[in-house]
């Protein structure tokens, strides 16, 4: 039982982190039927900006937590700035290409950037600075951790901010306009490339904060730590019905799960056949059942042929 | 004559919709017969479903003495009703030749091993493809275009392409989706004259019009649907004369 | 019916008729080459052996991404499976030691299988899904490749297969020198002439393919689905087949780098190389069999020429290594990617609309 309870206090965590990366791909999903390959990446480059920040500041004086936030700020300006400049560069001049050209394009992004991070940081992996010291404590008999906690509400702040944004301003509803009908948006006066442009900005800067938070719950930060969760994230999002937004959440959260619980239990449901390495295999198996089964996602609606 | 499509209480909803409720009418062998409507009046979904894009909610849909109702669209075609689209949808990157030859697609069978080795069996079809999609492609009067790319015809050579790929398939019916859309008096003259060549060739025509001076003109009869309703079934002059008819195009049947 | 029709647009380069001279040089040239590259070293035939081998592949997804339109990101699954299907059938791992010429049809046929297995639930989608489909695929390969090695030890875990046996033809063993015609024939050189053998009897098959009822089926899905229902065609069907085809191609090539090597491990089948053959078809021009050929040889000769290159460059300029030559290919790779999407979507040697002569046409009579 204290496995179980363990196992679901993890899974929630890093789904809460799921969730966070998932709207990144939902959003722009949503908006331009894109599936940005090169989002996880922009994770990736969040947690590396943010790791070498916070060991500059700290050893600038600065105490820990402000050199936290402060790092993740400018990790979130980042990750924004190359968001606004792959969808201008890569993904703007291809609208109206046949579908597979910005698929293509963007596996090309995802290349670039992440040999860049190469040229940046090394192969070698960043340690996140210890300058907050992990607690435990006790939660029916499974431990959580500070980071624990500490990811688990800034994610939900982050989701509920989204959701404001997205159902209770101007720019929100511009941005529900445009994904639902791009030439009715544009008749009634909504610049569609400056909302476009605004979702890879948002959307990049939640997966800059996405990247600090796994690169502090893992403790480590490499530039190849974007593609596998970018995949995962995406999976999420499927899950949950791509171009929804309260899906994207609940797709993180439940892929978090099921993920944590399988690797937890895999070994003895299969007699050790198979063991927690085949927890990558997870999300993947999830894509699949879903695709096959409920293409639309749990929350999603039926998704028109568009072709 | 004899009944070679008919429809009977066809029905389809799409969310709390109703685009089609209860529509029943039959094609005969040989005719045009027009499908006309103001805008949302239910003419594309019922296209649609003929041509088994959608499944009916309820109804059938009898052709040649089969039921099509929820059969896949490659198999309708293969039944015999072939289509063409209101914003014409060719094979762009395609030569007008190769376009009319995939119309031939429905009616041959080579496949993998035929295409490697090309047996006598496979090169006498690909040799009876070719000189069918060129004729066709001369019957449209594009078979001096053949082997330009479809996408870079003109606007009018590429609606008779449409016409050349979907007679390709063998059909008993074609249906046409607006063809004289964007179409200038000339073309649509043109036009006329081709239709009246496919019935000639015994294609039973089934026409979605919005140019009713063309619709009156061509067709032998016309069904009208109003918000997903048939309102009236018969030969031009009767519908130009019928009240509801009137009353749905407000009153200005033959302008709009 | 009088068209006249002779069905020439169907032969098999018809351009090559009007050169025999130009093929003569041509055909000359590549059986000459080998001994001019062992010249410069045993390396430089290895090196185009793989270049063949990625030629090989190239033209496989070329029919999957080319042909019928659809993007599959996790290509080198289907290499991976034909190369463990050699390696388990032909080394001591198992014992097992069956020629190639059995094997690597099976190996083509059990790609094919997976390519079925994969496409079968997930090619009624859309195309984006399809990518993310295959994407994961690919790993999920990798993954069980990896951690196969227990508690059954089927494909020995990261440790990989090791002493698979080479190719043999009757006495005629691929791993060792013979000579014949008082030249000696290493290795590296007889591997080079098997596969480009195989090389011609692809690109005609490809070749076939394209012209073919098949082929323009696969045309018509990828430049309108809709249109191509509506054309009779059975979308789903026809997808699966260019998914299968596209398999069997990868396992043969699979085979082939087994018995090359000797020794594989999961390490060569990564995402990655799923990329890397995704940047030859694109590069060279989607669709175009012979633009295709062009961007795989391109790319495979990148990183060779840029270790000779941009390591001693580097080395003289800056006195060290700055930049790892392996860096710079990826960049290249993610360069052309992004920069042929939106500047030559077409590639570097675009398909052209295919042409057919037939007689009483005013149109040009040529390819």
């Amino acid at each position: 039982m204290d496995i179980f309870i363990q196992q679901l206090v993890n899974g929630i965590t890093l789904g809460a982190v799921y969730a966070v990366v998932a709207l990144g791909y939902t959003m722009v999903y949503g908006i331009i039927q894109l599936i940005n390959f090169a989002h996880g990446e922009l994770v990736m480059i969040g947690a590396m900006v943010a790791f070498t920040l916070i060991g500059l500041l700290t050893s600038l004086g600065v105490p820990g937590l402000p050199a936290v936030v402060l790092a993740t700020l400018c990790a979130m300006l980042v990750c924004a700035l190359l968001g606004y400049a792959m969808e201008r560069m890569a993904y703007r001049p291809l609208r109206g290409a046949p579908r597979l050209a910005p698929l293509i394009s963007a596996i090309g992004v995802s290349i670039i950037l992440q040999h860049l991070a190469l040229l940046v940081w090394s192969r070698n992996p960043l340690a996140f600075p210890q300058v907050v010291k992990t607690e435990s404590y006790a939660l029916g008999g499974a431990a959580v951790t500070n980071i624990q906690i500490g990811i688990l509400a800034i994610s939900i702040f982050m989701m509920g901010g989204l959701a404001w944004l997205v159902y209770r301003t101007r720019l929100g509803t511009a941005m529900r306009a445009t994904s639902q009908n791009p030439q009715m948006a544009a008749l009634l006066g909504v610049d569609a490339n400056r909302v476009i442009a605004v979702t890879f900005i948002i959307g990049a800067a939640l997966a800059a904060v996405a990247g600090v938070m796994v690169g502090s719950y893992y403790g480590i930060a490499q530039y190849t730590m974007g593609s596998a969760l970018g995949l995962k994230a995406f999976c999420a999002a499927v899950l949950g019905g791509i171009g929804n937004i309260p899906g994207a959440m609940l797709g993180g959260i439940l892929l978090g799960v099921v993920e944590a619980l399988g690797a937890g239990y895999i070994g003895d449901l299969t007699d050790n056949v198979f063991g927690s390495n085949y927890q990558d295999v997870f999300a993947f198996l999830v894509l699949i059942v879903v695709l096959v089964f409920r293409p639309s996602g749990l929350l999603g609606e039926r998704i028109g042929d568009r072709a | 004559m004899t009944e070679l499509l008919s429809c009977r209480s066809v029905s389809k909803a799409f969310g709390g919709i109703q685009a089609l409720s209860d529509i029943g009418f039959s094609i005969h062998e040989g005719e045009i017969y027009g499908l006309i409507g103001p805008n949302g009046a239910g003419k594309t979904t019922l296209f649609n479903v003929l041509t088994g894009i959608y499944t009916p909610d309820r109804g059938s849909i009898v052709f040649e003495g089969t039921q099509l109702a929820g059969l896949k669209p490659n198999l309708i075609v293969r039944r015999g009703i072939a289509r063409t689209f209101q914003n014409i949808r060719l094979f762009p990157n395609l030569s007008a030749l190769e376009n009319v030859m995939i119309g031939r697609h429905v009616r041959t069978k080579a496949g993998v091993l035929g295409a490697i080795f090309r047996n006598s069996a496979t090169r006498d079809e690909e040799a009876d493809i070719e000189a069918r999609a060129l004729s066709l492609l001369e019957f449209v009067g594009l078979r001096e275009r053949a082997n330009q790319a479809a996408g870079n015809l003109a606007y009018g050579d590429q609606r008779r392409l449409e016409i050349a790929r979907a007679m390709a398939t063998e059909p008993r019916l074609l249906a046409l989706d607006e063809p004289a859309a964007g179409m200038n008096a000339s073309e649509t003259q043109s036009l006329r004259a081709l239709l009246g060549d496919v019935r000639a060739r015994g294609i039973t025509l089934l026409l979605i019009e919005h140019d009713v001076r063309l619709v009156m003109g061509v067709c032998d009869r016309l069904l009208v649907l109003d918000h997903g309703e048939k309102i009236a079934e018969g030969a031009p002059v009767a519908i130009q004369n019928d009240p509801r008819v009137i009353e749905a195009y407000l009153g200005a049947p033959a302008a709009a | 019916m009088k068209a006249n029709v002779q069905s020439k647009g169907n032969a098999l380069l018809p351009a090559w008729r009007n050169r025999p001279l130009g093929v003569a040089l041509v055909v000359l040239a590549l059986l000459a080459l080998p001994f001019v590259l062992a010249g410069a070293g045993t390396a430089w035939v290895r090196i185009t052996n793989l270049a063949i081998l990625f030629v090989l592949l190239s033209l496989g997804l070329n029919i999957v991404v080319g042909f019928a339109g659809l993007l599959d990101l996790g290509y080198i699954a289907f290499y991976a499976v034909g190369a463990y299907v050699y390696a388990l059938l032909a080394s001591p791992h198992f014992g097992i030691h069956w020629p190639f010429w059995a094997i690597l049809p099976i190996g083509a046929l059990v790609a094919a299988l997976f390519g079925v297995l994969l496409g079968a639930p997930t090619l009624k989608l859309r195309g984006d899904y399809l990518a993310i489909v295959t994407l994961g695929f690919g790993e999920i390969v990798r993954i069980f490749l990896n951690n196969l090695g227990s508690p059954v030890n089927i494909t020995n875990g990261p440790r990989g297969i090791n002493r698979i046996d080479p190719v043999t033809i009757g006495d005629l063993n691929f791993a060792r020198t013979d000579s014949f015609f008082g030249l000696a024939f290493s290795g590296p050189v007889k591997y080079y002439y098997l596969l480009l053998a195989m090389l011609v009897v692809v690109i005609f098959i490809n070749l076939r393919l394209q012209n073919s009822r098949i082929g323009r089926a696969w045309e018509a899905v990828r430049e309108d689905e809709i249109a191509a229902r509506a054309m009779g065609i059975d979308t789903t069907r026809i997808k699966l087949l260019a998914f299968a085809m596209g398999a069997s191609f990868g396992g043969v090539a699979g085979g082939m780098f087994s018995a090359m090597q000797g020794f594989i491990s999961p390490e060569s089948f990564v995402l990655v190389e799923s990329v890397m053959v995704l940047a030859m078809v694109v590069l060279g021009g989607m669709g175009n069999i012979w633009g295709v050929i062009l961007g795989a040889l391109l790319l495979s000769f990148l990183p060779p020429i840029l270790r000779f290159t941009v390591q001693p460059l580097q080395e003289y300029f800056f006195g060290r290594m700055l930049v790892e030559p392996e860096v710079i290919r990826m960049l290249i790779f993610g360069f052309a990617l992004v920069l042929v999407m939106g500047f030559r979507p077409g590639g570097l040697w675009p398909a052209a609309v295919r042409k057919r002569s037939f007689s009483g046409s005013g149109g040009g009579a040529h390819d």
